[in-house]
């Protein structure tokens, strides 16, 4: 078991760049189903990548994969003849809120939206365009989701990973890669990992992800990787403090970032004084998080809290 | 990006948000020769010399050169001697701002070199509000802030009577509604035509807002005159720098004299760096994991020289000029390289590290720690590169390592 995305999950890509293409085929490589690409100019054709795999000599997984990827006009015309029910975005930040928001039109059931930069208006009309949806988003800005040995969607190395029993959640795309390889390294592996992003507007949250973890029998424990700004952790930490069954671990980046380098006062006036690490951390103490103290702890950390229950 | 008040003010005026009349200077003939104009234009003898730094709290800021002089002086000669006086005093007033240093206390003890200042017309104030439009991320939406409490102490305010603090939140698909900008202006205590002008002043900004891709605006004070006018006083304004690429005449406005050198060079890199005070360098890859960094690095007792994140497609170029904007600082005492590859591989990062090092020498310790992708591969390079860089096997061990170093 896992969240969001399996072995059977179909997903498309948007935005066959270099980078696209780069990323699809390592997806490849790890085994994810990837079905198809949008491309308005070249729609008709097809990309063919070939190569060993990930996971090559391993027993009972193949070693080599030579797949054709094929291209779409539009979304729409790529989930009608694919079946996808994902999508990986690495269309340029200046359109990239559109093909998000025509992801949604195309009934894509999971956007993971790796692209950095996207200006946060687009972000704020997107977001209100998703409200009327079915969609999830996840992301923009983030690494994207991966769950070991069955699919993984955006840009993060898939081979620290690990099947296991801990969900993994965070605003930082390198901090995850350190959390997971210390999963890893330590036995308790990952169920899912899903970088939800670190931009000030984003879709789906730390709460989504820890309700999803909650309900989901493989994941025994849940790690959260948050950092300095809004109050999304502290919100996280009420919710867990009603909600959440299983032991969670936690670390807050920015414990000695300097407050200064802002304009005016609205910024800090609009979280009341909230979003400070220490604040987080306070918060998710007093849920019964178990904070890691420092970064190469968070493994550690996770493993104490599993014990503890 | 930030820009100046005069700056600020001159697009809200291009949106026809009321803003009094003012001259930017850049020298003391400038300054001069702005106030008959002001004069004659407004009607009214008073003019108002107002320094133009990237900070707040230029009112109450003092000059370190003079340190009766406030960063914005109100002229009143002109109103016994005409505009002549009024002349001469902000000849004498320019002469003593311009090229000295505003200590605020947003400037911190360093203060900044005023270089512009902004001559602007005397306003009959009858009473000054707070107004603000900025995003508010738990809601994904820009809100409108407003306060009855203007002034400079407005986080005071938030902090002691949070209930003085009103706010809107605006659907992108409609912008303010006319209720919402009605509402607020009821609240703030408006009547009459100020009332009017006060919910028509909110929703163009809420809109102006939008359409200068700004991610703070901040009036304080706003300002209600005798004759039921309101207006900006003040105003800040920040923007998306994402979106700066729609906004060719904002980005025209960047006062490169605000930014640091040091930063301005590693944006050019497209590197995310900012100075701070410590002993120890940092070069990281992933803003989470470079804060991360100068935790753990304090927690282990030491204090970060800055904050770098090369990002995630680094080259060796982009290295190289990384580690070079790092050494340059005289504070530096010990490097720490801290990367995680991940697209980012550990053997691109090495390979700007020895390009960098046999360019521009070594003088301090130097400790890495490589994780991820082609980590072989990276190590080996360092390894044979002949260089005395000590390898760490995790953070906590390389910030561990770097403080003995360099303590």
């Amino acid at each position: 078991m896992s969240v969001l995305v399996d072995k059977d999950t179909r997903v498309i890509v948007q935005g066959m760049g270099n980078t696209g293409r780069f990323h699809t085929e390592t997806a490849i490589a790890y085994g994810t189903q990837m079905v198809g690409a949008v491309h308005p100019s070249k729609a008709g054709t097809t990309e063919r990548f070939t190569g060993p795999t990930d996971h090559s000599g391993v027993p009972g997984r193949p070693d080599t994969y030579d797949v054709e990827v094929p291209i779409y006009r539009t979304v729409g015309e790529a989930v009608a003849a694919t079946g996808a029910t994902a999508s990986v975005i690495y269309v340029p930040p200046p359109f990239a809120a559109d093909a998000i928001a025509e992801a949604a039109a195309a009934g894509v059931s999971l956007v993971v939206c790796i692209t950095e930069g996207i200006p946060v208006a687009d972000m704020v009309v997107t977001k209100r365009i998703l409200s009327d949806t079915a969609t999830r988003l996840v992301g923009p800005n983030c690494p994207g989701v991966i769950t070991p040995e069955e699919c993984k969607i955006g840009i993060m190395p898939g081979y620290i990973h690990n099947p296991g029993r801990v969900g993994v959640v965070s605003r930082s795309g390198t901090l995850t890669y350190e959390a997971v390889h210390q999963l890893t390294r330590n036995g308790l592996g990952q169920t899912t990992a899903i970088g939800i992003g670190g931009d000030p507007v984003n879709g789906t949250n730390f709460i989504d992800c820890l309700d999803l973890f909650n309900q989901d029998p493989a994941t025994h424990g849940a790690i959260m990787i948050g950092e300095i700004g809004g109050t999304a952790e502290e919100e996280a930490a009420a919710w867990i403090a009603t909600n959440m069954t299983k032991p969670v671990a936690a670390f807050i980046a920015g414990t000695t970032a300097p407050a200064g380098k802002r304009m005016g006062h609205a910024g800090a006036i609009i979280s009341g004084g909230k979003g400070t690490a220490a604040d987080k951390i306070r918060a998710l103490e007093g849920a019964g998080v178990l904070m890691a103290a420092t970064p190469t702890d968070m493994g550690s950390a996770m493993l104490e809290a599993m014990n503890g229950r | 990006m930030k820009v100046h008040e005069y700056q600020a003010k001159a697009l809200m005026q291009s949106f026809g948000i009321p803003v009094p009349l003012g001259s930017p200077a850049t020298t003391v003939q400038e300054a001069v020769e702005a106030v008959r104009p002001l004069i004659e234009e407004s009607g009214n003898p008073v003019v108002v010399v107002k320094t133009q730094i990237h900070a707040g709290g230029r009112g109450k800021g003092r000059f370190v050169e003079h340190p009766d002089l406030g960063g914005v002086t109100v002229v009143t000669a002109g109103i016994e001697g005409g505009v002549a006086a009024a002349e001469t005093e902000v000849r004498s007033l320019a002469e003593q701002m311009l090229g000295s240093t505003l200590v605020t206390v947003q400037t911190g003890s360093a203060g900044k070199r005023v270089n512009r200042l902004y001559i602007e017309q005397g306003i009959d104030i009858d009473r000054e509000l707070y107004l603000s439009v900025l995003l508010d991320r738990a809601v994904s939406r820009n809100i409108i802030m407003a306060s009855t409490e203007g002034g400079t102490e407005i986080e005071e305010v938030a902090a002691s009577t949070p209930e003085k603090i009103l706010r809107a939140e605006i659907d992108p698909a409609y912008g303010l509604l006319d209720y919402q900008a009605r509402d607020l202006a009821h609240s703030l205590g408006l009547t009459g035509q100020a009332a009017r002008n006060g919910a028509e002043f909110m929703a163009t900004l809420a809109a102006a807002a939008v359409d200068l891709d700004s991610d703070l605006i901040e009036i304080n004070p706003l300002v209600v005159t005798t004759e039921g006018e309101v207006m900006a006083l003040d105003a800040k304004m920040g923007f998306d720098p994402n979106a700066l690429y729609r906004h060719a005449a904002v980005e025209a406005m960047r006062d490169e004299s605000e930014e640091d050198p040091a930063e301005r060079e590693a944006a050019e890199f497209d590197l995310s760096f900012i100075k701070l005070d410590g002993s120890i360098g940092c070069m990281v890859n992933g803003a989470g994991l470079a804060m991360a960094t100068m935790d753990i690095i304090k927690y282990v007792g030491g204090e970060p020289a800055n904050f770098l994140d090369v990002g995630g497609g680094a080259t060796a170029e982009k290295v190289a000029a990384a580690f070079k904007i790092i050494t340059r600082d005289p504070n530096v005492k010990g490097i720490f390289v801290n990367i995680f590859g991940g697209i980012m591989r550990c053997d691109t990062i090495a390979e700007g590290i020895v390009d960098a090092v046999r360019e521009v020498g070594l003088e301090v310790p130097l400790v890495v720690r490589l994780e991820g992708t082609n980590v072989e591969l990276g190590k080996q390079i360092l390894d044979e590169s002949g260089l005395a860089v000590v390898s760490a096997t995790d953070m906590k061990d390389g910030a561990n390592k770097i403080l003995e170093l360099a303590p």
